[in-house]
C-alpha cells in the first residue's frame, strides 16, 4: 500500500549525513567537530594553492547538518576574533 | 500518550518500543513466578505445626536452587543484550534533526537543506483551549516524516535536560556541549507526547515534547511553509 521508494527524498539531492565509523556511538560531539575543522583546513590548503574548494563542500554539509546553529555562530565568531582554540 | 489510571507503557509506535514490550513481559512473568513461589512457600511454612528438628543436609534442592537462578538470569540476559544490540545497529537515517535544552523549552534545527529553526514552548494552563491537554500541549510541535529513519542529535544550552518519548522507547540525556545521537522511527502517524526527564530547574515539568508524524509529502510542504 505505502511504497517505501516514494517515501524516501527524491534522488541527487543531500539526503542528510551518513553514518560515519569513525564515531559510531551515541557522543556524536567530534563528528560534528572534526567536520567543521576540516572543512575550514579544506579551504585553507585549497586557497593556498589556488584550487576549487568545491570539495570542500562535503565537510560543510556536514557539519551544518550535526552541528548546532549557535555551536557554529560562535566558533565562527572566536575564528573572526582570533580566538578559535582548535588548529585550522 | 499516557492516559488515567495508566498501570503499564504507552502504546509502542517503534519497533525497538515493540521488542521493549516484550521483554518487559517475559521478565516482569519471571519476577511474578518466583514472587508468588515464595509467598507460597513462606504461607505453607507458616501454616503448619509439623517440624522437622534434625534436618543435616539437602544437597539435591541446594544444586537446584543454585543452578535454577543462573538458569533464569541467563534467559533474561538473552533477550537483554538482543535488544541492546539491536538499538545499535548502524542504519543510515534519511533526515537529521537537532534538538536543544533550554530552561524551559526545546528548540529544534532542521538544517539538511534549508536552515529551519524554532522553539517549542508549553502552552499555559490558562490558554488551553477544549480538548487540550494539561501540561503536554506546545505552540510549536516536531513534524516529522512517519516510517523513516531518522537521526535526533540532542544537545543543551544551559543545564542538563533529558529528550524523552516514551511510545517510542526513546530517552536521551540533553547535556551542555555534548551531542549525543539516537535513532528515531515511527510505525504510525498520529501525536507523540513526551516530557522532560532530567531535573533542569522551576519549570522542568513544564516543557513538554510533541512530536506530530505525518506523510512524507505533508512533511515536504510543512518544512517549506515554515522556512
Amino acid at each position: 500500500m505505502l511504497d517505501i521508494n516514494l517515501q524516501k527524498p527524491p534522488k541527487g539531492k543531500w539526503p542528510t549525513p551518513p553514518f560515519d565509523p569513525r564515531f559510531p556511538n551515541q557522543n556524536q560531539t567530534r563528528n560534528c567537530y572534526q567536520n567543521f575543522l576540516d572543512y575550514h583546513r579544506c579551504l585553507k590548503t585549497m586557497n593556498r594553492r589556488g584550487k576549487s574548494t568545491q570539495p570542500c563542500e562535503y565537510y560543510f554539509r556536514v557539519y551544518h547538518s550535526l552541528c548546532p546553529i549557535s555551536w557554529v555562530q560562535r566558533w565562527n565568531e572566536q575564528i573572526r576574533d582570533g580566538t578559535f582554540a582548535g588548529k585550522i | 500518550m499516557a492516559y488515567p489510571s495508566q498501570l503499564g507503557f504507552q502504546d509502542a509506535s517503534s519497533p525497538i518500543m515493540e521488542e521493549l514490550l516484550y521483554f518487559h513481559d517475559h521478565a516482569l512473568m519471571i519476577v511474578f513466578l518466583i514472587s508468588s513461589l515464595v509467598l507460597y512457600v513462606i504461607l505453607a511454612m507458616l501454616s503448619t505445626k509439623l517440624m522437622h528438628t534434625n534436618t543435616m543436609d539437602a544437597q539435591v534442592i541446594e544444586t537446584i536452587w543454585t543452578i535454577l537462578p543462573a538458569v533464569i538470569l541467563v534467559l533474561i540476559a538473552l533477550p537483554s543484550l538482543r535488544i541492546l544490540y539491536m538499538m545499535d545497529e548502524i542504519n543510515n537515517p534519511t533526515i537529521t534533526v537537532k534538538t536543544l535544552g533550554h530552561q524551559w523549552y526545546w528548540s529544534y534545527e532542521y538544517t539538511d537543506y534549508e536552515d529551519l529553526m524554532f522553539d517549542s514552548y508549553m502552552i499555559p494552563s490558562e490558554e488551553l483551549k477544549p480538548g487540550d491537554l494539561r501540561l503536554l500541549e506546545v505552540d510549536n510541535r516536531v513534524v516529522l516524516p512517519m516510517e523513516l529513519t531518522i537521526r535526533m542529535l540532542i544537545s543543551s544550552e544551559d543545564v542538563l535536560h533529558s529528550w524523552a518519548m516514551p511510545s517510542l522507547g526513546l530517552k536521551t540525556d540533553a547535556i551542555p556541549g555534548r551531542l549525543n545521537q539516537a535513532t528515531l522511527s515511527s510505525t504510525r502517524p498520529g501525536l507523540f507526547y513526551g516530557q522532560c526527564s532530567e531535573i533542569c530547574g522551576s519549570n522542568h515539568s513544564f516543557m513538554p515534547i510533541i512530536l506530530e508524524m505525518v506523510p512524507l509529502k505533508i512533511f515536504e510542504s510543512w518544512s517549506s511553509s515554515m522556512v
